[in-house]
């Protein structure tokens, strides 16, 4: 039987969190039964997923070396052409390798490089955003006016310059991507906190003794996280692209890494003999940020509260 | 215990704007008791919300709480530190809104947020040690809470979002929420202004319930002279940021004293008899230039030089009736008032 007590400490906000993070493992629950509902974005998730897999499992899905070539295979056409053979279903490059295999593995540096850079962007903008509001004043015209400045730069050319700077690399890669990434949601955060901020629920968790900190962390993020995780997914179709543009230019990951984008451009001089050496990496490509991109837009109309009826 | 549970001693609230200072809340006296329900009635701007939000010390930037003082069980709301002050809140006070479905977080079902009130305060322990069943005792406490505020099914209502309640409902789960804690005073801001009749009787009549079974004082904010009338022990008229007339329900509304009160209980349309709704003439005043003395004064039809010379006191015109005219006593202001204020005889 609950017995009431008076004079217990006030627990902080972790308790609120807490209480939060159970709905939200309720709210997954339910948000699979939607997305059962939704083939266009169940589709695509799964196609992510498969995406997903291969990167993980690349060791086992194929018995080639992506980076050792076999120059007797060299310009293999794929497995259905005239003289292709079931060993390079794909075709192989320049060098003899399995175009299968290299874009299998490619997968990897692409997912790593969009969750990375999603995951940092996500972190660093919602509690700039947050901040911004929370502290107000100087620190918020301060990181306004910093992130207005990163917006005047089109994104590929600031990469492309971040990247001269600092030199190829994976790790430099993401630094790049994420210098200009946290903008996008530490103004979506910062704008949707402004907005719910005035909100009578806030007013109401004010009335019923909670604190500001709390109340930006509990009360109002939860109404935002949403919008943030439809953002990130689109957003991630995007990093993709760049982070291939980018190894295209042969700023990304180095050979011999195989990255899609890498891919392209070693295929581009052969376009009229060998076509398979550009094409299959980018559509592998453009499979993957199509997917991204219906999956995020599916997630939008499934977590939207206001659009769902009972 | 003491008799007295809150009192408001010459509060003055005031908002600066482009214009000049605004003074929303001009020197209002109240007193509330234990177990008493207090109606604060008046039109639209004459600073209702802003005194229950004086209370507790909710006003909006930039909106200052500038003189006088909110005793509390003795205790001054107007001194403690923000920290104290947020155990006051939603423990000791707590308060319900206009706007149910504004007032509920969209993001989580409505068990949740009235468990959360009960967590941020840690009221329930379980019966375990390190609170092993905490969460369970407090959804039980919940659930008992949702069905004394009359919500059906509170089993399977526990998890619903707020936009899947009606309005009535939706006020009843914002009850729950300022129940759970079991406050000593409950402020109601226009509870049942956003609600048809019918479910405002229903709800009226829940506060009505729960002030009975729990003794919890209530201060009902209204624009309704008539819900004020059904529904409340003592009624302080508001006019321009003071109370112009203070007194038991029936003194207020049965012998209205104040030229303002008359006027609103003149302009409620009746349903039984046919009469005619006789409305205020004038405008609410600007609360930037009052008017030097009696703020009514302008719109008043009994109105007389004297009234604008000097600011009027509060005067006593029948056992707990207090009114701000000079009206009652012949137009003649008393000696004592003539002391205070200053004035030459």
């Amino acid at each position: 039987m609950a017995s009431i007590q008076t004079g217990a400490s006030t627990p902080g906000i972790w308790y609120i969190v807490g209480i939060r993070l159970r709905v939200w493992r309720r709210g997954l629950v339910s948000f699979l039964r939607d997305l059962w509902h939704h083939p266009l974005p169940l589709i695509a998730g799964l196609v992510i997923l498969a995406y997903l897999f291969a990167a993980v499992f690349a060791p086992q899905i194929t018995g080639h070396d992506p980076s050792r070539g076999n120059l007797r295979a060299r310009f293999s056409p794929p497995a259905w052409h005239a003289g292709g053979t079931l060993n390079f279903p794909l075709g192989a490059d320049d060098q003899g390798r399995d175009l299968l295999t290299r874009i299998i593995y490619g997968s990897r540096v692409s997912l790593a490089v969009g969750l990375w850079t999603v995951g940092i962007s996500v972190l660093l903008g919602t509690a700039l955003g947050a901040a911004a509001v929370y502290f107000g004043g100087r620190l918020d015209q301060l990181l306004s006016r910093f992130a207005d400045l990163l917006l005047a730069f089109p994104f590929l050319i600031f990469a492309i310059g971040v990247m001269a700077f600092l030199g190829p690399g994976f790790t430099n890669l993401i630094l790049a991507l994420t210098f200009k990434g946290w903008v996008e949601f530490f103004r979506l955060v910062r704008g949707a906190v402004l907005a719910e901020k005035n909100k009578e629920y806030v007013e109401a968790a004010r009335v019923s003794g909670r604190g500001n900190l709390a109340i930006i962390v509990a009360e109002v993020l939860p109404n935002v996280v949403q919008s943030v995780f439809v953002l990130g997914t689109l957003r991630m179709g995007f990093f993709i692209v760049t982070e291939a543009s980018l190894s295209f230019l042969g700023l990304g990951v180095q050979p011999p890494t195989p990255a899609w984008g890498s891919m392209v451009a070693a295929g581009r001089d052969y376009m009229l003999t060998a076509w398979w050496v550009s094409t299959f990496p980018g559509m592998a490509i453009l499979i993957l940020v199509l997917a991204i991109n219906v999956f995020g837009e599916g997630l939008r109309d499934i977590l939207d509260p206001r659009l769902k009826t009972e | 215990m003491p008799e007295l549970l809150l009192q408001l001693r010459e509060l003055k609230t005031t908002f600066p704007t482009r214009r000049g200072l605004v003074t929303a809340v001009n020197g209002v006296n109240l007193t509330v008791r234990r177990g008493e329900i207090v109606g604060i009635v008046g039109e639209s701007g004459c600073g209702k919300s802003v005194t229950m939000m004086s209370i507790l010390r909710l006003v909006a930037r930039p909106g200052r709480i500038v003189g006088g003082d909110v005793l509390f069980e003795g205790r001054s709301l107007l001194g403690l530190s923000p920290a104290a002050l947020r155990k006051v809140r939603g423990k000791e006070i707590a308060m319900i809104f206009q706007d149910p479905l504004s007032t509920l977080n969209p993001a989580f079902p409505v068990g949740e947020q009235i468990r959360e009130a009960l967590r941020l305060h840690g009221l329930v322990n379980g019966s375990l040690p390190f609170g092993l069943d905490r969460t369970r005792a407090e959804k039980e406490r919940v659930l008992k809470v949702m069905e004394e505020v009359g919500i059906p099914s509170p089993m399977d209502r526990y998890a619903a979002y707020p936009h899947q309640f009606s309005g009535g409902m939706q006020q009843r789960v914002l009850i729950a929420i300022a129940l759970s804690c079991e406050p000593k005073l409950l402020l109601a801001d226009e509870p049942t202004t956003a609600l048809d009749v019918t479910i405002q009787a229903q709800i009226l009549e829940l506060m009505q319930r729960i002030n009975r079974d729990h003794g919890t004082a209530i201060i009902m904010v209204t624009h309704d002279l008539g819900v004020a009338a059904e529904f409340c022990n003592t009624i302080a008229v508001m006019y321009a940021g003071q109370v112009v007339e203070r007194g038991t329900a029936d003194q207020v509304i049965g012998d209205p004293q104040h030229p303002y009160t008359e006027g609103l209980t003149a302009c409620r349309p009746g349903i039984s008899e046919r009469k005619d709704i006789v409305p205020i003439p004038g405008e609410v005043p600007d609360l930037v230039n009052l008017p030097k003395g009696c703020a009514f004064q302008p719109r008043c039809q009994y109105a007389r030089d004297v009234c604008d010379e000097a600011p009027i006191l509060m005067s006593t015109v029948g056992q707990g009736h207090y009114v701000r005219c000079i009206r009652p006593g012949g137009y003649v202001r008393r000696p004592t008032d003539i002391a205070r204020l200053g004035l030459n005889a």
